[in-house]
């Protein structure tokens, strides 16, 4: 037979092998579409021994990595604007065990193609080791006394994920219509023909047939629908705005008398507005016509915990963006300062600022105590530690500071009157 | 002094990969690289989140086999993931940019460490030491030239490209002159035209063939990762498949010409001092400390790290003393340039969770 997308019926599979009858199935299904031709199909194929079919494929083939052909077909169909394109993967059990998390995406997503599983029960390629899907007593070289427990229901699995079709068939005979109305559908559909490896499946388990294996095994053999959906199509954003359409530079309007590099530790709880101080600060800096750099650290857990920020300031440009003693630390909550206790006692010079509620650690530097937290309450403290750290350390104008936290999403939040202490 | 941005790299490299044309990405979340998903879903015109590494790569395959130029950013957990895929989108010729933002190991490590460790890794990504394109960036400048170049690379090559970075390059925010962020030109996908019959790893004089389409209405489109000859039809070792196999680092290596990039400040001197990533600033600051002092240093940033440009070795080869700064455990790309012996007047500076320092270098250039 030389049909119109398969190019032969001389096949590369065993004599007896189900993948012969699923193939001219399909071939005779796609016949069956009118006005399809070859370069509207894409078989994607699996590793396994459905894999070796693409050169018998007149269509578009792509053959790519075990378990993987249901995401690559998935995002062949996502980049595939038109839908009458059919794209199609093949794969055997093994393909479909490896790759399960690709069908329930492709399921739950109903993207527009046809997935066809050659469930022979076993690992054909590599000796007939069993698979997920070998059911309950089948007997596998490495399985002799049968497989202990049962195979998972890929098509129940499917069904619960959302796919609007989903199949199961034993592959004997003529089964086109089935195929072709899997390949008609709108969406994901999903098909599992039950074969049995002449290789190993039938030397392991002679005189037993398909249907009373699938019986036995309880594996109900049926059509599933699940609610009719739109095929899906990811979104596309036609004209996407650049990322410095609302990213504003800084123009140097202030000057500083910042002669060397400055550096800057800001430690409280997370939620306290650390970070974004250190953004201003830094912005600061920037109007003031200096260079800066900032590093956030923080637990992975954003939520909860200490709040940590590094910003370096200099009047030359910054490159190495380390810092091994700070100038100044200012820490706010019990959280902060014990994560920067450690370095307030390296320092042998500078300040720290240290809300009243916190014991200093022993340290060489200038300790200046005052209740940050009193003025505009915790998620203030830092901004207001930071206003007296600039009206005392002489780098820059304070004015710089509260000019960037004017012009913020702060700036009509806050009491600017409170936010500058005088003390320490 | 002019205006400046208060910015991340992580935006600098999303925006000029979009510019240069790249039009989908790929994302699954990992630290540090989450920036670059975020910027990515403002920019992309197109932007899927994947349920997993593996998924994210084969999308990308599928994308790229579909026509489109896919990104995705992770790092090395995820990477560890995509590596399959990776080699897999190598084999079938697909174009794609992976954005790698190296954090500290080993295994999952810690998440917001810095590290650059994934050098070794990188260089052997391939099964049979096929190499592919590794471009590191040092500096905002590099987030933005290389991250086109980067695009450019994937669609000229055919190949997957690896833009590599770190969680200090990605994540630190820095003042950032507009200046660097010079016109790019968008990538103009060159597809299969002809009338006869397609024959996808058929090359061109550069090694590359052109890529056409899976869906393509005129002709028949074969992809495959499994060894192929010219016309994608699987084959065990017949010569052709095993000459297309070789021609797959062959196009890689005969054009690196193309995209050999460093930076060299030559002072004349007898010595070198080498960094990459995050350390080359810390070798600039160490450079300018020597000759601050009255002792000569040249300095070399290597941008191109893999295929090693031959150029690299004319150029080192020239120092009597080469000091090659890195932070990982053994020095990786060392040990690439020189092999595990190494010669006389090569010596290492590293580091593991923590930044290597300007004096570090200077003194090791000194002793």
């Amino acid at each position: 037979m030389n049909g119109k997308f398969l190019s032969t019926e001389n096949l590369p599979f065993c004599k007896g092998c189900g993948h012969h009858i699923v193939s001219q199935n399909l071939e005779k299904a796609l016949s069956s579409i009118a006005g399809l031709s070859p370069l509207d199909v894409i078989v994607v194929t699996d590793i396994g021994c459905i894999g070796i079919i693409d050169k018998q494929f007149t269509t578009h083939t792509v053959h790519g990595l075990h378990g993987r052909s249901v995401a690559l077909a998935a995002g062949i169909a996502m980049a595939t604007e038109d839908p009458k394109k059919k794209v199609i993967a093949l794969l055997g059990d093994g393909g479909a065990t490896i790759g399960l998390q690709h069908l329930m995406e492709a399921a739950q997503r109903n993207i527009n193609m046809t997935v066809i599983v050659h469930n022979n029960m076993l690992y054909g390629m590599t000796g007939g080791q069993p698979s997920g899907l070998t059911p309950r007593g089948f007997k596998t070289p490495i399985m002799p006394d049968g497989k202990p427990n049962i195979g998972y229901d890929l098509c129940k699995v499917l069904h619960a994920t959302g796919a609007p079709s989903v199949r199961r068939l034993l592959a004997l005979g003529d089964f086109t219509a089935d195929l072709a109305a899997a390949l008609a559908v709108p969406g994901f559909s999903f098909v599992e023909a039950m074969e049995i490896c002449p290789s190993y499946g039938v030397k392991f388990n002679p005189n037993r047939k398909l249907d009373d294996i699938a019986k036995e095994a309880g594996i109900e053999i049926g059509h599933w629908q699940g609610p009719a959906r739109e095929p899906y199509r990811p979104a596309t954003h036609d004209a996407p705005a650049s990322l410095f359409a609302t990213e504003k530079p800084i123009a140097a309007r202030h000057k500083a008398p910042l002669k060397e590099r400055y550096a800057v530790v800001l430690s409280g709880s997370a939620g306290e507005g650390v970070q974004s101080a250190a953004e201003f600060l830094a912005q600061a800096a920037l109007s003031c016509g200096l260079h800066a750099t900032k590093k956030g650290s923080y637990p992975v857990t954003v939520g909860v915990g200490f709040s940590t920020a590094e910003i370096l300031l200099s009047p030359k440009p910054l490159h190495f963006t380390g810092i091994s003693v700070p100038d100044a630390v200012i820490a706010t909550s019990a959280d902060g300062l014990g994560k920067v206790r450690g370095l307030i006692e390296k320092m042998t010079q500078g300040t720290v600022y240290l809300d009243a509620s916190l014991e200093a650690p022993a340290t060489k530097a200038t300790v200046v105590k005052h209740d940050f937290r009193a003025p505009l309450g915790g998620r203030s403290a830092v901004l207001v530690a930071l206003t007296m750290l600039l009206d005392r350390a002489g780098i820059m104008p304070t004015d710089s500071f509260l000019d960037i936290l004017k012009d913020s999403s702060l700036g009509k939040k806050i009491d600017f009157a409170k936010l500058r202490q005088k003390g320490g | 002094m002019s205006e400046r941005y208060f910015i991340d790299n992580s935006r600098l490299i999303i925006e000029a990969t979009a510019r240069a044309g790249a039009d989908v990405f790929i994302g699954y979340p990992i630290t540090p690289a989450n920036l670059l998903y975020l910027y990515a879903s403002q920019r992309f015109p197109v932007v899927l989140p994947a349920p997993d590494e593996i998924t994210t790569l084969q999308w990308m395959a599928g994308y790229a086999a579909a026509g489109k130029l896919p990104v995705t950013a992770t790092s090395y957990p995820g990477l560890a993931l995509m590596i399959e895929s990776i080699g897999m989108s190598h084999m079938m010729e697909l174009p794609m940019v992976i954005i790698l933002a190296q954090r500290l190991g080993p295994a999952t490590g810690t998440a917001t460490g810095g590290a650059t460790g994934d050098i070794s890794l990188l260089h052997g990504i391939n099964s049979g030491g096929y190499p592919i394109p590794t471009l590191c960036i040092s500096d905002p400048r590099d987030a933005w030239e290389l991250s086109a170049k980067a695009v450019h690379i994937a669609d000229h090559l055919r190949c997957p490209v690896i833009l590599l970075a770190s969680k200090e390059t990605v994540m630190t925010v820095q003042d950032v002159d507009p200046a660097v962020m010079t016109p790019i030109e968008p990538v103009r996908r060159r597809f299969y035209t002809g009338d006869a019959p397609y024959r996808p790893y058929e090359p061109e004089s550069d090694g590359v063939p052109p890529l056409l389409p899976v869906g393509d209405t005129r002709h028949q489109v074969r992809i495959t990762a499994s060894t192929h000859d010219r016309s994608a039809a699987l084959q065990h070792s017949t010569p052709e498949a095993l000459a297309n196999s070789r021609r797959l680092a062959e196009k890689v290596e005969k054009n690196v010409g193309d995209y050999t990039l460093f930076d060299w400040d030559d002072d004349a001197a007898d010595t070198v001092v080498v960094a990459y990533d995050v350390t080359a600033a810390a070798a600039r600051e160490a450079v300018a400390l020597l000759r601050a002092g009255g002792r000569k240093a040249s300095l070399f940033i290597p941008k191109t790290l893999f295929p090693v440009p031959p150029k690299y070795f004319e150029i080192l080869g020239r120092y009597k003393k080469v000091v090659i700064a890195e932070e990982n455990l053994q020095g990786q790309y060392r040990e690439i340039l020189f092999g595990k012996r190494g010669r006389d007047g090569v010596r290492g500076v590293t580091a593991v969770g923590r930044l290597i320092t300007p004096e570090e270098i200077a003194a090791e250039v000194r002793s």
